[in-house]
């Protein structure tokens, strides 16, 4: 497919005088792993709360698979098929695992409520289905031994991991990744990473990746846009991301440049 | 078809309980069972709303007004002379009642549910303590109406509804409440209510709609609320705006909070226990609701997340512990 997955056109999303994002272009293909980077405060969480609903842009257009998706709530973005992670850890912490997998299948039901109150066979097969895909999805991220686990009683790490499982229970052909390593220690990232950038060809997905550590993106990401001030200051590969002088100087004093192509 | 066995099983147990509390127990004794079975309805309606989704609601009283008015008025008008046909063609009473008694207490919850519709539209906007204050307003409205309509009784109360409703019939509604909010717990919706009470923004982006499901929670939880009234309005035979006050509403409340939030078993055992209570402190007279204040003091400081937390005792729990497999 020629056209873009998902395309931003001038969106700026303005919070009284405070421009978050400025008239910014974003084009994500089909199958694409792009990277959006930035550092703090640099409007990256904004854009992904645009695109996802949160809120609705000042102005520009937000097209995915050419039909414009801004405005809509985010309960119907999520079943044009976009999906997403928080930066600040938002599972369902009551819930076990499996619970908060199952939840993200929930668009995809067939059994009424009265198919529900009644035990119906539809009801059954629903959620047999549902429940077999919340295991799946968990031991693809490495977290049966947690399947019954409440929530707010996985270690850290495993809830960053029962984010991205539960993101991908949604079936989304755009999945929006905020932050997935913050938090984690460099070997846990690596893996991370890893198995991200397996979920690609493994579902068919295409995602955009938030990071703040320069680092962890340029090993997977073959595209990155960077944002400073809700401004796309650059957007390339990460070759020449890394040689991008404006880049250097947003991030100059936040981390090492000289650092920025080690790892990964 | 395992449901067919169900219902036969369940009303052939609840016919037996009846016959057999009727001959052991004195009528003060059948009221409070009675009335344990109507505080089970409305503490596991009204956890729907508040401890299923997490929103706030202290207008139940209203809601069992409207079932509780609405359905006698039926009864008194149309119901009666429905069993007083039946009875003429030689039925006896309680086989002639059931189906006008089972329309009226419908009629009460479909019109309490279509309150609940219209409450529940103002939480879409509104929630936690501005969403209670709405319901709060709700109840009152109701109450204060039913005080100036003369139709009703108005403030001299609405005497002589038929007695239809017995152990039985209130046992039909424990029944009907728990089956499908166990059902509804257990599933993709209950889920999804679940996730709202969690964290409501996450269950948007994953695809819920809240909004429809935060008013679905009200249209049911005022459903049952709606039958419960219905019960008590033809149990007692006789209705007064005061049994509907805020006060009942917190009883209610506390029945939940007290459960556990979210808990369906807890509700239940929270409604047997605040019914209870107060009936077992008789004996220390004017005592009677200082110790029973206290009494709720020291369990929930005891027991902040309440008696079960958001656990649940139930048949499912009892046959995972005896068979490993269970469905």
């Amino acid at each position: 497919m020629s056209a873009p997955l998902l395309r931003l056109e001038s969106v700026t999303m303005a919070f009284g005088g405070l421009k978050a994002v400025a008239d910014l272009d974003l084009e994500v293909r089909s199958g694409e792993l792009v990277g959006l980077i930035g550092p703090n405060g640099a409007g990256k969480t904004t854009v992904f709360n645009v695109i996802t609903g949160v809120y609705t842009p000042t102005a520009g257009r937000i097209l995915l698979e050419g039909r414009p998706i801004q405005g809509l709530k985010p309960h119907a973005i999520a079943r044009h098929g976009i999906t997403r992670t928080f930066q600040n850890i938002r599972l369902f912490s009551t819930r076990c695992c499996r619970d908060n997998v199952c939840i993200a299948s929930h668009q995809h039901t067939r059994a009424s409520l009265l198919d529900t109150l009644l035990r119906s066979h539809r009801f059954e097969t629903d959620e047999r289905e549902m429940q077999a895909r919340a295991s799946e999805l968990l031991d693809l991220l490495g977290l049966a031994p947690w399947e019954d686990t409440i929530a707010s009683e996985l270690p850290y790490g495993q809830q960053r991991r029962l984010e991205i499982a539960r993101a991908l229970a949604g079936k989304p052909k755009l999945l929006l990744l905020d932050e997935p390593a913050a938090g984690l220690n460099p070997q846990e990232s690596d893996q991370l990473m890893h198995l991200i950038e397996d979920l690609g060809p493994r579902f068919g997905l295409t995602i955009l990746l938030i990071e703040h550590d320069m680092r962890v993106v340029m090993g997977i990401c073959r595209r990155i846009a960077v944002l400073d001030y809700g401004i796309k200051i650059a957007e390339g590969n990460p070759a020449e991301i890394r040689s991008n002088p404006h880049v250097i100087e947003a991030y100059l004093g936040e981390e090492i440049p000289a650092d920025l192509g080690a790892g990964g | 078809m395992k449901q067919i066995g169900w219902l036969i099983a369940v009303l052939a147990v609840l016919i037996v309980a009846d016959v057999a509390m009727r001959r052991v127990l004195s009528p003060y004794q059948l009221q409070v069972v009675v009335l344990c079975g109507i505080n089970i309805i409305l503490a596991v309606s009204l956890n729907l709303i508040n401890g299923f989704t997490g929103q706030f609601s202290i207008g139940h009283a209203g809601f069992m007004a409207l079932g509780a008015y609405g359905s006698a008025m039926f009864s008194l008008h149309i119901g009666a002379r429905w069993v007083a046909k039946l009875q003429a063609l030689g039925l006896p009473e309680p086989i002639a009642a059931a189906l006008p008694l089972l329309m009226a207490l419908l009629l009460g919850g479909m019109l309490a549910a279509l309150a609940g519709y219209l409450v529940g539209l103002p939480s879409l906007r509104l929630r936690g303590d501005y969403l209670a204050i709405v319901t709060l307003g709700f109840g009152e409205i109701i109450r204060v109406l039913i005080l100036n309509i003369d139709v009703i009784g108005g403030a001299r109360g609405l005497p002589g509804i038929p007695g239809w409703a017995n152990v039985f019939w209130v046992g039909v509604g424990v029944a009907a409440v728990l089956a499908l909010s166990r059902n509804l717990a257990h599933s993709t919706h209950g889920r999804a209510l679940f996730a709202i009470r969690d964290d409501e923004v996450a269950a948007e982006a994953l695809g819920v709609d809240t909004t429809s499901y935060k008013v679905l929670a009200f249209v049911i939880g005022a459903f049952f609320a709606g039958v419960a009234g219905g019960l008590f309005a033809h149990f007692l035979s006789y209705l007064n705006p005061n049994s509907f006050t805020f006060i009942k509403s917190i009883e209610v409340i506390a029945m939940v909070v007290l459960g556990g939030m979210g808990s369906i078993s807890g509700s239940v055992l929270a409604a047997i226990l605040l019914t209870l209570l107060p009936e077992l402190l008789r004996p220390v007279k004017e005592y009677r609701m200082v110790l029973y204040s206290l009494m709720l003091i020291v369990l929930m400081i005891t027991r902040p997340q309440g008696l079960l937390g958001t656990r649940e005792i139930s048949l499912a729990w009892l046959r995972r512990r005896a068979t490993p497999k269970a469905a």
